[in-house]
């Protein structure tokens, strides 16, 4: 087996060394009958050659977004990640490498993770962030069990422009954990209608929201201020960042957002990465690892991670989180791309971005009998059909063209929503993909 | 121009200076933040200028400066590759991190993550386009059913935490079905359980109840027995538990907590020592998470992205969450609401946004295919081997607080260092000296100055034979006085030793909060 | 007449005139190690004995502080927010933790007394 350096002499020596007569000696303490004699059902080992066969046969069973034109966003987007990033990420010593438990021969990971959360913190226009979460629903569900803790309540209020499964996973955490959540009703027109009352600890709200509208949230933010709950906001779209106004300058005390955008592939759905920022004085009630600098005992400057003491392997059940992990490869290659955009260069992704989708809109809207019903967008936006949004995708991918998301995949349970896609266009989306697009949905809806 | 510093010639019999004028020493270059290099105008990557100029913002333009800095491209490339150089991986060497499984990533199981039909698929995407994806996530539950001897599995979780929140959470719903959910609001944990296992029970509402283990380190079954009672609701219990040990009782234990109407959670942390050889099916275990960062070895990535996928009993098959995929004629389907569960499925509802680390699906996969079922054998028996062999050859100079053998990982105590003036953290400290990563040291924190070492079948006999030298060199440098060598350690690496009182009292967090100080 | 008593949690409570003044002892800042942090009650708060009140946190550690009385809590030391290094000083004098107004004076005597408290503590060793 390739993977395994010792011989079957080495290992005869080293059972010597031990004193025991052969392996199983070593597996006395599992108890009689339990230990197998027989191999699992399982095939053999194979080669190189065998597995990447039998693995490339399975991926060219599926439909990559990059060779097709391409519409699907709905928190997880196609976008252009540079070869540069993946070379990075792939260093050995950052992709083999262990949590930076012994800073001093983990400097590469903990600088990076500085830069990083002072990125995010920019980018979210907050205070501090923290070094990355799971993805951006976890990050979220995370975010309302903060706010329990810094209000000292246990009732989130859910606007109905969030996400259907952040939405999900902050229900599913919130009921076995014994806390209430309030959602709102799944409407494009009123998504970030919300308020808060006494019992609330906060009010969280996507922006741009599941159907892609943007709206400013100044007045939401007083509205939670006013009842002493906190106002969280969630971004799946990492990229408009460089578009819209900070979440932080709207008022925001908990930001989360799904970092897949920059840097990251489609991947499926995983692994992403969760960005969590908020302000300063709620930090030790914040989740997730924290990289801080200090000084090595030479006066060097040097990085390590801090405020452990909020983690479980310290504070075990009264942490702040269960969690353990956070999705390090995931981040570097976040700040990776973000250090090649730039300011400059993120500002002019989020613009092209922009100008895709408006393009795209303005060649559906020519469509007879579609509708953009989403006043202000980004990159994503909802679009009315004459039939029903599943079939619609269903027919728009026989014609080779991934034509976003009907809604009904989100929210089977609201049938208004029935004939609704979301539809969304990065930089990668060209003048064809939206022609190929149009044109199939010609046919699809009046050929 | 940067003006350098005038060289001065040392006399000739004058030492070497031990700094050098730029701070670099040879290969190990002085990397400065991004913020201190780039520039917001900067950028390392290119766009065409978009032909439509509409905007629909709705007025909501970001118009303050966010913040950030670019560089270009070779300079990006460069200031990642130099930080690189200042981290420790296995590729480096030996990472001997008890309870952390660092062993050998193939760069087969990256290519086959990178290739399109999986790396470029969206989740969302019609299901008849990613049907091979479908049926990757269909085999990869066939090897970990196979291998654990389990009923049910959920894919979606996103890391070994994330997984036991969703197995105590198939838990609680099925005393919620049973109605004793209020009744039943205990958890046992041993006493020398990661910190996950009592933080993820308190998070689901439930409260810990302590359990010693035995002088030989393992737990009795007396002892649960006597923890026991109609309020309990499961027993979290890693096995081959923290200190290396294998639980002989766990059958019974297991026994125990099924007649008293509780249920078994099995922390699979370790389950790489024992894959292939034993399944926790057969010990009793109702739920398991395994850590395919760790036992299927898809890379730790510095810290993540990890993958959780839990293992179930047909006692809590109905109720794994949603999404999971599901055998409809020649179709694989998904079903991702609880309202579109099949007849007998009760899902306890949603613990992501998507179905889980695909990417760490891949790589797992291809890691097992690889190996094979003699080769997961073979790596289980090699890793187990590897611990003993380096407790068999430190057990003369280190002390072990347990007299009975180790399984994947083999734990120390600082009892050898009584009196010599060093702690187990400046031994570890002193390891990094000699070229090595430190094991983990003081978890768990049932031992006093616990060194939990970890070889991992990756390592060769040669690779062991080093590691032991150094340790049995150092261990014998500390018993003869040496203290500075382990004080002041490290002493060649990228830093010394590291202030955390500083970092936790000033606690800068970021870069322009610092500017702004 | 100043009336000093210990707990097992390490806590000492020194009363006079019906005011319990609370703090960790200089055995337990020594076991902790350099304190980066200290989270104090509010002002006006009421405990029970025995209920966590506040939190003394180090690199390693991060410690409840349990209620050695119960009562109202009627002033907080604010030093400690800026300087939670005192603890690590003067434990037993600068660095209290905050004052009570005792409730019941007679929950006092289930309390060590500062001899079987030392016993206590270099039992534990």
């Amino acid at each position: 087996m390739r993977y395994l350096p010792h011989t079957d002499a080495d290992r005869r020596t080293m059972l010597d060394a031990i004193g025991v007569a052969d392996i199983d000696a070593l597996f006395a303490a599992v108890p009689e009958g339990s230990l197998r004699d027989e191999l699992p059902d399982l095939p053999r080992a194979q080669s190189e050659i065998a597995v990447e066969r039998a693995l490339s046969r399975l991926a060219a069973r599926n439909v990559p977004a990059s060779s097709v034109p391409f519409f699907a966003g709905a928190g997880a987007y196609k976008h252009h990640v540079p070869a540069t990033v993946d070379h990075i990420i792939q260093r050995s010593e950052f992709m083999t490498a262990y949590t930076p438990y012994q800073p001093e021969i983990a400097q590469g990971t903990l600088h990076y993770l500085f830069e990083f959360q002072t990125q995010v913190a920019a980018l979210t226009g907050m205070e501090v962030a923290n070094a990355s979460m799971y993805d951006g629903s976890t990050a979220a569900s995370e975010a309302v069990l903060m706010a329990h803790r810094v209000t000292r309540r246990g009732k989130a209020v859910v606007a109905g422009g969030v996400h259907p499964h952040y939405r999900a996973v902050i229900e599913t955490v919130s009921r076995l954990g014994g806390f209430e959540v309030d959602a709102r009703a799944v409407d494009p027109a009123t998504s970030f209608d919300a308020d808060a009352d006494n019992g609330t600890s906060c009010i969280v709200v996507q922006m741009p929201d599941a159907f892609g509208r943007v709206a400013d949230l100044s007045a939401l933010a007083d509205k939670a201020h006013e009842a002493g709950a906190l106002l969280v906001v969630v971004v799946t779209e990492a990229v408009s960042f460089g578009a819209l106004k900070s979440p932080g300058a709207m008022g925001a005390d908990i930001v989360v957002a799904e970092g897949q955008s920059i840097g990251n592939g489609l991947n499926f759905g995983g692994p992403y990465l969760g960005l969590f920022a908020t302000r300063k004085k709620f930090v030790r009630q914040m989740p997730g690892r924290l990289c801080g600098e200090t000084v090595d005992h030479d006066g060097r400057r040097g990085f390590v991670l801090t405020l452990s003491t909020r983690e479980q392997h310290i504070r075990r059940e009264k942490a702040t989180s269960n969690i353990c992990t956070n999705s390090g490869l995931c981040a570097l290659a976040f700040t990776a791309h973000l250090t090649l955009l730039g300011e400059a260069g993120l500002r002019k992704l989020a613009r092209v971005n922009h100008a895709s989708a408006v393009a795209l809109a303005k060649a559906l809207e020519r469509v007879e009998g579609v509708d953009v019903i989403t006043p202000a967008f980004f990159n994503e936006f909802t679009i009315r059909t004459p039939k029903p949004g599943a079939a619609v995708i269903d027919a728009l991918a026989d014609r080779g063209v991934i034509g976003g998301v009907p809604a009904s995949r989100l929210w089977p349970d609201e049938p208004t929503l029935a004939h609704t896609i979301v539809v969304a266009a990065t930089e990668t989306t060209t003048p064809d993909d939206i022609a190929a697009f149009r044109a199939a949905l010609e046919e699809v809806l009046h050929g | 121009m940067v003006e350098m510093p005038k060289v001065i010639l040392p006399a000739a019999e004058a030492a070497a200076p031990q700094t050098t004028f730029t701070g670099n020493r040879a290969l190990q270059i002085e990397e400065p933040l991004i913020f201190e290099i780039g520039s917001a105008e900067t950028s390392g990557v290119d766009f065409e200028e978009p032909a439509e100029t509409e905007t629909r913002l709705g007025g909501l333009e970001r118009t303050d400066a966010i913040g950030l800095a670019g560089l270009s491209e070779p300079e990006a490339m460069r200031h990642y590759v130099r930080l690189s150089q200042k981290n420790y991986s296995i590729d480096t060497g030996i990472f001997p991190l008890g309870s952390c499984t660092m062993k050998h990533n193939p760069r087969l199981n990256e290519k086959m993550a990178r290739l399109p039909g999986f790396g470029d698929i969206h989740p969302l995407q019609p299901e008849k386009t990613v049907q091979g994806a479908l049926a990757l996530m269909t085999e990869l539950s066939r090897w970990l059913l196979e291998l654990t001897g389990m009923h049910a599995i959920a894919l979606s979780p996103k890391a070994g935490a994330h997984g036991e929140f969703c197995g105590m959470a198939a838990i609680k719903a099925a005393l919620e079905a049973r109605g004793e959910a209020e009744t039943r609001r205990v958890v046992l944990v041993p006493v020398s359980a990661h910190g996950t296992n009592p933080a993820t029970a308190a998070h689901l509402g439930f409260t810990v109840r302590a359990v010693e283990a035995g002088p030989d380190g393992t737990v009795a079954v007396d002892a649960v027995r006597a923890a026991l009672g109609p309020d309990v609701a499961a027993m979290m219990l890693t096995n081959p538990n923290t200190c290396g040990l294998f639980e002989p009782h766990i059958r019974e234990i297991a026994d125990a907590l099924h007649e008293a109407g509780a249920y078994l959670y099995c922390d699979g942390a370790n389950f790489n020592a024992i894959a292939g050889k034993v399944r926790p099916g057969d010990l009793g275990a109702d739920a398991m998470h395994i850590n395919l960062h760790k036992t299927f070895s898809t890379p730790h990535g510095g810290g993540g992205p990890g993958a959780g996928p839990v293992v179930l009993s047909e006692a809590l098959a109905a109720y794994a969450p949603v999404p999971f995929v599901r055998r409809d004629g020649d179709a694989i389907r998904l079903v991702e609401h609880v309202g579109d569960a099949p007849e007998g499925a009760a899902p306890f509802g949603r613990l992501a946004a998507f179905h889980g680390q695909m990417g760490m699906f891949v790589r797992a996969l291809a890691y097992m295919m690889s190996h094979g079922a003699d080769g997961i054998r073979q790596a289980s028996e090699d890793a187990v081997l590897n611990a003993n062999y380096v407790r068999a050859r430190l057990a003369d100079v280190l002390t072990l607080p347990f007299p009975e053998g180790a399984m994947h990982e083999v734990l120390f105590d600082d009892r050898f260092l009584k009196g010599t003036g060093v702690s187990t953290l400046d031994f570890a400290k002193a390891l990094i000296d000699e070229g090595f990563h430190p094991m983990t040291v003081y978890f768990p924190l049932v031992v006093s100055g616990a060194m939990l070492v970890e070889p991992t079948e990756s390592e060769s006999k040669q690779s062991l034979d080093q590691f032991i030298d150094a340790m049995r060199a150092l261990a014998l440098a500390a018993k003869a006085g040496d203290v500075a060598r382990f004080t002041e350690a490290p002493r060649f690496a990228p830093r010394s030793r590291l202030d955390e009182t500083r970092a936790a009292r000033e606690l800068v967090l970021n870069y322009r909060e610092k500017a702004a100080v | 007449m100043t009336l000093i008593k210990y707990t097992e949690d390490h806590e000492y409570i020194s009363v006079e005139d019906g005011v319990g003044t609370i703090g960790i002892t200089d055995y337990a800042q020594g076991k902790l190690g350099d304190v980066t942090f200290v989270e104090l009650p509010k002002k006006g708060e009421k405990v029970k004995q025995g209920q966590p009140i506040a939190v003394v946190e180090s690199v390693k550690a991060a410690s409840d502080i349990y209620s050695p009385a119960s009562g109202e809590i009627v002033e907080i030391n604010e030093t400690l927010n800026d300087q939670p290094d005192l603890i690590n000083r003067e434990p037993e004098a600068g660095a209290w933790l905050y004052k009570l107004a005792l409730s019941n004076t007679a929950e006092l005597d289930k309390l060590m007394d500062r001899d079987a408290y030392l016993a206590y503590a270099s039992a534990e060793g």
